[in-house]
């Protein structure tokens, strides 16, 4: 690993399982932890962090832009609103992924080192170059998947990939995780998801009504503190941070469920 | 067990759960996709795999089971291959208790 900040990476293989809105909501919750954050969207082509973060009028240059040294770095960093030491630059939109290379994304990141903490990599979907770029400068990769047949297969794919890669095996968020599906048998649950994929467990994330609404106003949910899968999220953060934090319970929400059947077996 | 019991005498299957099914779907294909290499190739191995222990020895065929399995995250074949009972030497004495030289019964007519 080099010196500085830690570049973390958010991939997946399968689309629409929550790349981007993990990668928002860790960064905002890294931030809210004090830490210098900036978020590379690394999926050239098809621009997204930047609406979901709620910055997308404020882009003026892109990481392509850098790449091909239209300008500084700094020059297409964009400063959240509420958190001063969190920054995004944004994906090209009118590009394709062969505008960057592997190389371009490890000299950038060893530029930003010195000045973050974490460097967060929202990967593209796909295996192909989009994915290599993102991976390439990673100290860690999180891989994000659903309990779904799907997203678990290409899962499994990407962090067969990574091995033969020779990255760290990185680690996984189970994201959408419907806990009265789990109960009723009706969904893979963690434990099987862990078992099938043999990887690191960093995070559970539940299915949560909050999160539509969030990336709809560009507010993250991982400031809605009334937000489960908000809560997660900030979980995650400190789990990257070092801490031991324990995973949340999936039942709680079936809390008055059990209360009552309790009262009414007289146990 | 009890349930499973009832079910069996009432002729019914028992429901399995969909999470379940994903499941073992799941370690079928990711086993599968890990060594890239289709069910179908799979059995070819297989066949080839026997084809040349039968050249050799004898095959209990009927109770052979080749498979791939997971641990962790490297796969394996695994491969249980019986040989058949009757070794050469057994043979002909089975031979000579049960169905008696030809000449002897020649003799006896």
């Amino acid at each position: 690993m080099s010196v500085g900040g830690k570049v973390i990476t958010v991939t997946s293989g399968k689309g629409g399982v929550g790349k981007t809105t993990t990668t928002s909501n860790l960064s905002v919750a890294l931030a809210r932890n004090n830490q210098k954050v900036v978020m590379i969207d690394a999926d050239i082509g098809l621009r997204n962090l930047d609406i979901v973060m709620g910055l997308e009028n404020r882009i003026v240059f892109d990481l392509v832009d850098i790449v091909e040294g239209r300008c500084k770095p700094r020059q297409a960093m964009i400063r959240h609103k509420l958190f001063p030491e969190l920054y995004l630059i944004p994906a090209a939109q009118t590009r394709d992924k062969t505008a960057v290379s592997p190389a371009d994304m490890i000299q950038l990141t060893d530029m930003l080192r010195d000045d973050f903490d974490y460097i967060m990599i929202d990967s593209p979907a796909g295996i192909e170059r989009g994915f290599r770029n993102a991976v390439a400068p990673a100290d860690e990769v999180l891989i994000v998947t659903n309990p779904e047949v799907s997203a678990v297969r290409d899962a499994d794919r990407v962090i067969g990939l990574l091995e033969t890669e020779n990255k760290a095996p990185g680690r996984l968020i189970l994201n959408r995780v419907n806990p009265e599906m789990v109960r009723r048998g009706e969904m893979l649950s963690p434990d099987d998801v862990t078992d099938l994929l043999a990887i690191q467990l960093i995070g559970i994330v539940p299915e949560d009504e909050n999160v539509v609404p969030s990336s709809n106003s560009g507010i993250p949910v991982t400031l809605n503190e009334n937000s489960r899968a908000g809560l997660a999220y900030r979980n995650i953060a400190r789990r990257l941070m070092g801490e031991k934090v324990p995973f949340m319970q999936l039942s709680e929400s079936a809390g008055l469920f059990k209360r009552l059947t309790r009262l009414f077996s007289g146990k | 067990m009890m349930p499973d019991f009832l079910d069996r005498i009432l002729g019914r299957t028992p429901t399995k759960k969909s999470g379940s099914m994903a499941k073992e779907r799941l370690q079928f294909v990711l086993v599968h996709d890990r060594i890239n290499l289709p069910p179908e190739r799979l059995e070819a191995m297989k066949q080839e795999i026997l084809a040349v222990i039968s050249k050799y020895v004898s095959i209990d065929s009927e109770n052979v089971d080749i498979n791939l399995q997971n641990r962790e995250r490297s796969s394996l074949l695994v491969a249980e291959i019986p040989f058949l009972k009757t070794l050469e030497g057994i043979e002909q004495d089975d031979e000579d208790d049960d169905a008696p030289p030809r000449t002897k019964a020649d003799s006896t007519k």
